[in-house]
């Protein structure tokens, strides 16, 4: 693929190539789709009847034919009109009556992805880089973000700050905003053991579980103050981290993560079936809620003795104080994960943890004993998991085995490894994203798993190693250069 | 076929640093290294050869307990007193009996700075200055100063192995030789008394084999501490070793000064094979510097 093929676009396109390649691709997708798509067993009367579903699958056929037609045509060097049909696709697919929602976005994406491929050809004017030169393009960019990181990052926190105090903040975007906060300490969090120490883990999730459990029964059979339980909650999933690492710390890779999958999934399972201790299924009420740092409560008519938190202040009454406490709550929580994190990267600790990820048998011969440092990578880890979880469990008020799910590992572990491993503004970026777009297409919530997987490829496909995969040295020996300045040096020197 | 070579050579250096007595490895039906004894002084370079598979990364296994011995006593006369390394686990020896190693194939942080590859290597002594990380955390000035005092240390290493230049940048960015010197920075600022090098020439040009070698005369002299040395290249071993011993089939065939083994007849046969009379071990292990000599066994 050189030069000229593209600049003289006049040049003879092999339509029966192009056509062939459709072809093969659209009967595939036929084979696929016929009998899982096209036959649909409906109960009906005492028995079942087969319903067939074809206009689905041929809808599904063109759309694979058109599809993969426009990306060989690319592949030749039309860009122009596989922009326009694309486009086309792209905006003409939210008026055009779909059988099923999931065809309409698929056509969207579709639609979009081969739009910007399109665009980006037909703006650069020569073939698709080399994968390798698309690699640099990106760690450039990344090193580019990287310096302006340096302004994003106290820029975003800026907003957060004030995010509660601005006009358009109501509840629902306050309750987002804590949601996403949540996301983004779990996912500096479980950073720590994935993205410094390397360690693949799959149950996170279960550490989130036993913070809320312990502050969940502490509070309600005991009565103890969400403020006394907070440590204790980091306290006791610290100490099931240790209980999980000391019996996987000598598996290595994906025997490591297998374990810890099951790990995650025997905490979620006894909760469900120790009924008398956690309730089972039913989960836990009425949770005690927060007290404002135990001096006074959110609550219109507080129970005598007792100070209410508009009162302390002077202010009207409202319900959106408490959201707002709860916001800055996580905020703060999540704040301490990050100071934490960024600081112990620069000591031996946090420098034995990503030297373990790089090689560990090098570290065993440097005197670094592997076990105490993977240990307590997983114990902080999990204390971080057990604060969010305690925080989970006072702001909801209710917590059941449903909420700790392997899918929420999943999407913790998603957000840590999209964001880019290692990078502390990666992880809010993708976790944003994430809530963001869950609730931006909160009306397709069943095909939510499929975006979430074609996100993962598309991520996974184009930038391997996440969003804002670029490290930066924890110490220099040499004036500080702009990460910019840095990727060009090693560019040169490669 | 093997006839132990007695020691023939007063040794000038120091007193005996590291003691292999008996050392057995066997891999279930597989002996790797076989009853091998031998001792490496202090203030030394000892080198081990032999042709490929004779059991001489093995013994640097057993020594760095990546490997536990089947059979045989490994003492070294550290500061603190003999210490018997096959009884401790792969890191008490690097932080205890201070043996530090480098690999046959490179095993560098390789996304982590040159800088911070050494400042790893100085992990107990950080560990303890910043508390487990508690004074760390706060930045207590206990910590920054035993920080600055580790950043010297790789600075004068850097020096060293002339990769000052280039100490902010990744070491997987390096070329293969810097990397290979940026090892054995690392293996030295850990602070060892025994230093082991598996093969460190290997792929290395005859201008950097020559500079390795002085660099491994440098810190046994300035340092005094002894070098355990892997290598292939016999320009390297023949010119700056104090004491050879040689491995054939994971049995020590020869042991001495470097002119001794040479004109060794056993040692002869291992490289050569049995029929070459003509040609004289001296002749071949002296003739071509730079040719690395790999189990010519015929």
């Amino acid at each position: 693929m050189t030069e000229t093929v593209m600049v003289d676009s006049a040049r003879a396109v092999d339509w029966w190539a192009v056509v062939k390649e459709a072809a093969i691709t659209a009967a595939i997708g036929l084979a696929l789709t016929v009998i899982m798509v096209g036959l649909r067993t409906v109960e009906s009367g005492g028995g079942l009847i087969i319903e067939t579903h074809l206009t689905e699958v041929a809808w599904f056929v063109v759309l694979v034919f058109v599809g993969r037609a426009g990306m060989a045509l690319l592949r030749q060097g039309v860009a122009v009109p596989v922009l326009v049909v694309s486009l086309a696709v792209a905006v003409g697919c939210w008026f055009v009556h779909f059988p099923s929602s999931v065809l309409q976005l698929l056509a969207f994406t579709a639609g979009a992805v081969l739009a910007i491929r399109a665009l980006v050809l037909a703006r650069i004017h020569r073939s698709p880089l080399s994968a390798q030169e698309r690699d640099q393009r990106m760690d450039r960019l990344g090193a580019r973000f990287q310096d302006a990181a340096r302004y994003l990052g106290p820029a975003l926190l800026a907003f957060a700050a004030v995010l509660p105090l601005l006009p358009f903040a109501d509840r629902y975007i306050i309750d987002i905003g804590t949601l996403a906060l949540t996301y983004v300490m779990l996912g500096w969090g479980l950073n720590i053991v994935v993205g410094l120490a390397g360690l693949l883990d799959l149950g996170y999730v279960a550490f989130y579980a036993v913070g809320a459990y312990s502050y969940a029964l502490l509070g309600s059979y005991f009565g103890w103050s969400f403020w006394v339980c907070l440590p204790l909650a980091g306290i006791m999933a610290s100490c099931f981290g240790l209980l999980l690492g000391f019996p996987v710390l000598r598996l290595r890779g994906d025997y490591f993560a297998i374990v810890t999958l099951g790990f995650g999934e025997m905490i979620r399972i006894i909760l469900l079936n120790w009924y008398n201790f956690t309730g089972g299924p039913n989960g836990l009420t009425g949770i005690p809620r927060p007290s404002f740092f135990g001096i006074a409560v959110f609550e219109r008519s507080p129970p005598d003795g007792v100070l209410a938190f508009n009162d302390l202040f002077g202010i009207p009454f409202s319900t959106l104080q408490r959201v707002d406490f709860l916001y800055y709550l996580i905020l703060v929580l999540a704040l301490i994960v990050n100071f934490f994190t960024l600081r112990i990267r620069r000591l031996p600790l946090g420098r034995a943890w990503e030297a373990l990820r790089e090689d560990d048998i090098a570290c065993t011969a440097l005197g670094i004993n592997r076990t105490n440092i993977k240990l307590a990578a997983f114990a902080i880890a999990a204390m971080f998991g057990g604060f969010a979880g305690s925080f989970f469990a006072t702001r909801q008020g209710f917590i059941s085995p449903e909420s700790f799910s392997f899918m929420e590992s999943a999407v913790i572990l998603a957000i840590v490894v999209l964001g880019g491993m290692g990078s502390q503004l990666g992880v809010v970026i993708a976790a944003v994203l994430w809530v963001g777009l869950t609730e931006f297409f909160r009306d397709l919530a069943q095909y939510r798993m499929l975006a979430f997987g074609l996100g993962m490829v598309l991520i996974m496909v184009w930038r391997p190693r996440g969003l804002l995969a670029h490290r930066d040295p924890t110490l220099l020996l040499h004036p500080r250069l702009t990460a910019r300045q840095r990727q060009r040096e090693a560019e040169n020197r490669a | 076929m093997i006839m132990p070579s007695p020691v023939t050579r007063s040794q000038p250096g120091g007193p005996a640093l590291l003691e292999v007595e008996h050392l057995t490895m066997r891999f279930g039906g597989l002996i790797a290294v076989n009853d091998v004894s031998f001792t490496a002084n202090d203030r030394e370079i000892t080198a081990i050869i032999g042709p490929n598979g004779a059991g001489k990364t093995t013994v640097f296994n057993c020594l760095t307990g990546f490997y536990s011995p089947t059979v045989g006593r490994l003492t070294l006369h550290g500061a603190n007193g003999p210490v018997l390394l096959e009884r401790l686990e792969a890191y008490r020896i690097a932080q205890l009996a201070k043996v530090a190693r480098t690999f046959q194939n490179i095993r560098l942080f390789q996304n982590m700075s040159v800088l911070e590859n050494l400042i790893v290597a100085q992990h107990n002594k950080l560990m303890r200055a910043s508390c487990f990380s508690l004074a760390g955390l706060f930045g207590l000035p206990i910590y920054r100063a035993a920080e600055r005092a580790a950043i010297e240390k790789a600075r004068y290493w850097l020096d060293q192995v002339n990769l000052t230049d280039v100490a902010d940048i990744n070491a997987g960015n390096l070329p293969y030789g810097g990397q290979r010197r940026l090892e054995i920075a690392r293996a030295m600022c850990s602070e060892p008394v025994l230093l082991c090098l598996d093969e460190p020439a290997a792929g290395l040009n005859p201008r950097e084999s020559a500079e390795l070698a002085a660099l491994l005369c440098k810190i046994r002299d300035d340092e005094k501490i002894g070098v355990l040395l892997i290598e292939h290249d016999m320009s390297v071993v023949m010119k700056i070793s104090d004491h050879v011993v040689v491995l054939d089939y994971g049995c020590k065939i020869s042991d001495g000064s470097p002119d001794h083994v040479r004109n060794d007849p056993v040692v002869i046969r291992a490289y050569l094979g049995e029929d070459d009379d003509d040609v004289t071990a001296s002749e071949v292990l002296a003739a071509a510097p730079a040719v690395t000599v790999t189990g010519g066994r015929s």
